[in-house]
């Protein structure tokens, strides 16, 4: 039953699962992800950082005593017994316990509970609130103009050409801006998005701000964030909604704060 | 005493309509390997699509001529591809090939029965999964195509044709197969329960169970807990599509530019309880394949696994924890921010009782005298899998990385790495393993060898790089990756995967092929081919018609091996056939 040429076998196991997990660490600390530019998405990023370096640990950690039994006991020898004595058996179990509870759980509560209150916490006085209705395949963006009253919407005024939102115009919505697949906002601002679908599920993502809220219809839902750079980024729909979802995208527009005053005076005149 | 019935002669009583377990068992495996077939092909017209988005593929269109136009395959059907794809793969291959296959066979043989609790309901349960599957793969060549709302089918996208095409005919029909499938699964993990619990052999006491019993028992009640909901949810959807009623679907919807009529319901609520299903399902498919690993690692490292105890204990935790995260899914869904917190610390605490699982499996290796057969790669697969899958899970379930990550290639890779290639070598590692026991012939232990090799380096390459395309940004479900400027300096990636993807797609041919030709043409198998301590090891390969002349009585654990002054090196489960008279027959 024992194969007598194992050695060369076990070898090129090892050093499959020694390339696996090199593989991994590597490849996992590369910076890939668009460069951030809102303030909790640093604390999103810091979170990320904290688990590269607690779970990259954990896993070379176990590799290698994976392949040190792989190399110990695979190559045809006979170890007298398997015995274990039951104070080790206790620690092998206690130490991945502890270890696990304190490093899974310090990361949801210490480094991840304060940035989701950044994002989910209580709205500041002076965000800027803007609307954003999603439908099949595009995102209108809606200011509330020169009265800084935002007008109603209602379905059965939707016209996909003039009305895409279905603004009520009669009353204080008559001076509303509506952007279709751009939103403009000014850097260091906090800005409050509301968000509405007008007839399926979409989700509202910006990569480079570590933003995504999924969009429910019948609900108003709300993203807070606070973009740091002034710019041009990408705005994508993450969840499924229909078969034009893949081109659903849209732009951000970060300015200074001076540029976005005078972006917002002169689209206050075209409205009126 | 003496078996009671004569084997059925007729070739219908069987070999189609068998009431015996293990023809039952071997039935679900061949099923699942004739579903992998059409799943894996759909996820290589994926991989080429997301590879090569801008290219026209006239030979393609020439062989699927429902899914391209003009050699370009249509964004609609690309979507009702990703959905197939999943939902075959979950319910139709590893559901019904890991959980029913490999359950019917090898539970009644484990715990010392002569076949299940209920054969009759066993025959209906699978007879019942041949229509589902037909009318899964039936749902392609309905007008419209099938469904297309990812398999998770949220709505209204899926309770609504005006949303998308597949959600005609096809989404209807694929309600009905899941249905189908949930009555079929519910019979079989009742028959699992029963049989386990009652009707154990004398001596077979439940810390007696080897784990692999023991992670089909936990797997079947959570099934049987979970799936309630799954098929709450299923008929409120078929209503809201055909019945006019608008459990899911909130007022004022407004599609092809006119206003829905009627609504009052919410989209949440589905995910509720869709996931509320969804989560432990993830369970009921990673704890077989786990029980599996350690049957195998313990079998091929000739020592009793590490802390069987600590083991199920820890199962046992898993299981009551994996019904209360179901919320992890829906982090971004703008449900109660409280609520995410609570999911997230419950869900990362899963990854304690894991912790365990994972270096219990390793600890198995300690003082082992490792045999490397090819069960026993796809054993040591297994581990690789759950360290690098599990620890990715921890970047999910923490609710704030999961903002950034939610919906991307991370998960897509995560949830590959963890139901994809846990459970699949957990199929692969039970057929070499049980193969001599289904069949009576040896499987080729050298196309075995090749076939891990050439699946092992192409999977964790594509399911670990998938993690980074997500980290760079990546959204799943996307027709044409490239839409988005910061996604195009990564698309190389995408390249890459699907060329390792193709690898080990051609690689399973190896395997199919090994299994039928073994089937009739392998070397004969003994008994006890591999050694094994267990009691499906006491019977002949293949095992009669209810499994024993004489029921075997347990003496001891399913693991000892390396017995000092034991005879052969290792002591059965069961003393001695001849000197247990009687048994439960």
């Amino acid at each position: 039953m024992n194969e007598p040429r194992q050695t060369g076998h076990i070898v090129s196991i090892i050093a499959l699962f020694l390339g696996i997990m090199a593989m991994t660490v590597v490849g996992f600390s590369v910076d890939w992800a668009p460069p951030v530019a809102s303030v909790h998405g640093q604390g999103v990023d810091a979170v990320m950082d904290y688990l590269l370096l607690t779970t990259g640990t954990i896993l070379v950690i176990a590799s290698l005593i994976l392949v040190a039994f792989l190399w110990y006991y695979g190559r045809g020898k006979q170890p007298a017994s398997h015995r274990i004595s039951a104070r080790t058996e206790r620690w092998w179990t206690l130490v991945p316990v502890l270890g696990m509870a304190l490093i899974a759980e310090a990361g949801v509560l210490l480094k991840g509970l304060p940035v989701w209150e950044q994002v989910y916490g209580h709205i500041p006085e002076d965000a800027l609130v803007v609307d954003i209705t999603a439908k099949q395949f595009e995102w209108l963006a809606r200011y509330p103009g020169a009265d800084g009253e935002f007008g109603s919407v209602q379905p059965s005024l939707v016209d996909g050409q003039t009305n895409p939102a279905g603004l009520d115009r009669s009353g204080s919505g008559a001076d509303d801006i509506v952007l279709r697949n751009v939103m403009h906002i000014p850097v260091g601002r906090p800005v409050h998005v509301r968000l509405r679908s007008l007839d399926v599920l979409h989700s509202f993502s910006i990569p480079a701000f570590r933003v995504k809220q999924d969009i429910v219809p019948g609900t108003v839902g709300r993203t807070l964030f606070t973009p740091t750079r002034a710019g041009s980024y990408e705005l994508a729909c993450a969840e499924l909604c229909g078969m034009g979802h893949y081109r659903m995208d849209g732009r951000i527009v970060v300015h200074s704060p001076e540029e976005y005053e005078a972006w917002l005076a002169e689209q206050t005149a075209k409205v009126q | 005493m003496s078996v009671a019935h004569a084997a059925p002669q007729s070739f219908w009583r069987r070999y189609v309509f068998s009431t015996d377990h293990k023809t039952i068992g071997k039935q679900y495996i061949i099923t699942a390997i004739f579903m992998a077939l059409f799943a894996v092909t759909w996820s290589i017209l994926i991989r080429i699509q997301i590879a090569w988005p801008d290219q026209m593929w006239p030979f393609l269109g020439k062989l699927f001529p429902g899914l391209y136009e003009s050699g370009v395959l249509l964004p609609e059907r690309y979507l009702s591809l990703v959905t197939m794809h999943g939902t075959v793969m979950i319910f139709f291959v590893i559901s019904i090939g890991l959980v029913s296959g490999f359950g019917n066979f090898i539970i009644p043989l484990q715990v010392g029965a002569r076949d299940m609790a209920y054969p009759l309901l066993n025959m209906l349960s699978y007879w019942i999964i041949v229509p589902a599957c037909l009318l899964m793969l039936a749902s392609f060549f309905v007008p419209d195509g099938a469904a297309a709302g990812g398999w998770t089918a949220y709505p209204p996208l899926s309770a609504l044709p005006e949303a998308l095409p597949g959600s005609g005919l096809g989404q209807t029909l694929w309600i009905l197969a899941m249905a189908l499938f949930i009555v079929s699964f519910t019979m079989g993990s009742l028959n699992f329960i029963t049989t386990i619990l009652n009707m154990r052999t004398r001596g077979m006491s439940m810390l007696r169970l080897p784990l692999t019993t023991w992670t089909l028992l936990i797997a079947s009640i959570l099934g049987v807990l979970a799936f309630p909901a799954l098929t709450a949810a299923a008929i409120m959807l078929l209503l809201d599509r055909l019945g006019d009623t608008a459990f899911f679907l909130p007022e004022g919807l407004v599609l092809g530019g006119r206003v829905l009529e009627g609504g009052g319901g919410t989209p949440l609520l589905f995910q509720h309880l869709f996931w509320f299903l969804g989560h432990p399902e993830v369970y009921v498919l990673v704890l077989p394949a786990v029980g599996i690993a350690f049957d195998v690692v313990a079998t091929f490292g000739r020592r009793p696994v590490f802390g069987y105890r600590t083991t199920v204990w820890s199962l046992l935790v898993v299981a009551v924890l994996s019904m209360i995260v179901w919320g992890h899914h829906m982090y971004t869904s703008g449900m109660n921010p409280y609520l995410g917190e609570y999911f997230s610390i419950m869900t990362v605490a899963i990854t304690v009782p894991f912790a365990v699982l994972g270096m219990n499996l390793i600890a198995s290796l300690w003082r082992a005298q490792i045999r490397l057969t090819s069960a026993m790669l796809f054993g040591l697969g297994i581990i690789v899998a759950i360290g690098v899958g599990g620890l990715g899970g921890l970047w999910l379930g923490t609710a704030t990385s999961d903002m950034y990550l939610h919906d991307s290639y991370f998960v897509v890779g995560h949830f590959h790495l963890m139901i994809g290639i846990v459970t699949g070598f957990g199929m692969f590692a039970g057929s070499y393993f049980w193969f001599p026991k289904m069949f009576g012939r040896m499987m080729s232990e050298r196309l075995g060898k090749l076939h891990f090799w050439l699946t092992m380096a192409p999977v964790f390459v594509a399911f670990i790089w998938m993690h980074w395309l997500g980290l760079a940004g990546h959204l799943r479900r996307l027709y044409d990756p490239t839409t988005y400027d910061y996604a195009a300096s990564t698309q190389w990636m995408n390249v890459v995967i699907s060329y390792a993807l193709f690898v080990a797609a051609a690689a399973q041919i190896l395997f199919v092929v090994n299994f039928f030709w073994s089937m009739f043409r392998g070397a004969r198998a003994e008994a006890n081919p591999w050694e094994g301590a267990s009691l499906e090891w006491t019977t002949a390969s293949p095992s009669p018609h209810l499994n024993w002349d004489t029921v075997p009585a347990v003496v001891r654990g399913p693991y000892e091996y390396r017995v000092e002054g034991a005879e052969d090196g290792y002591l059965p489960q069961a003393e001695t056939l001849a000197a247990v008279p009687g048994g439960t027959g």
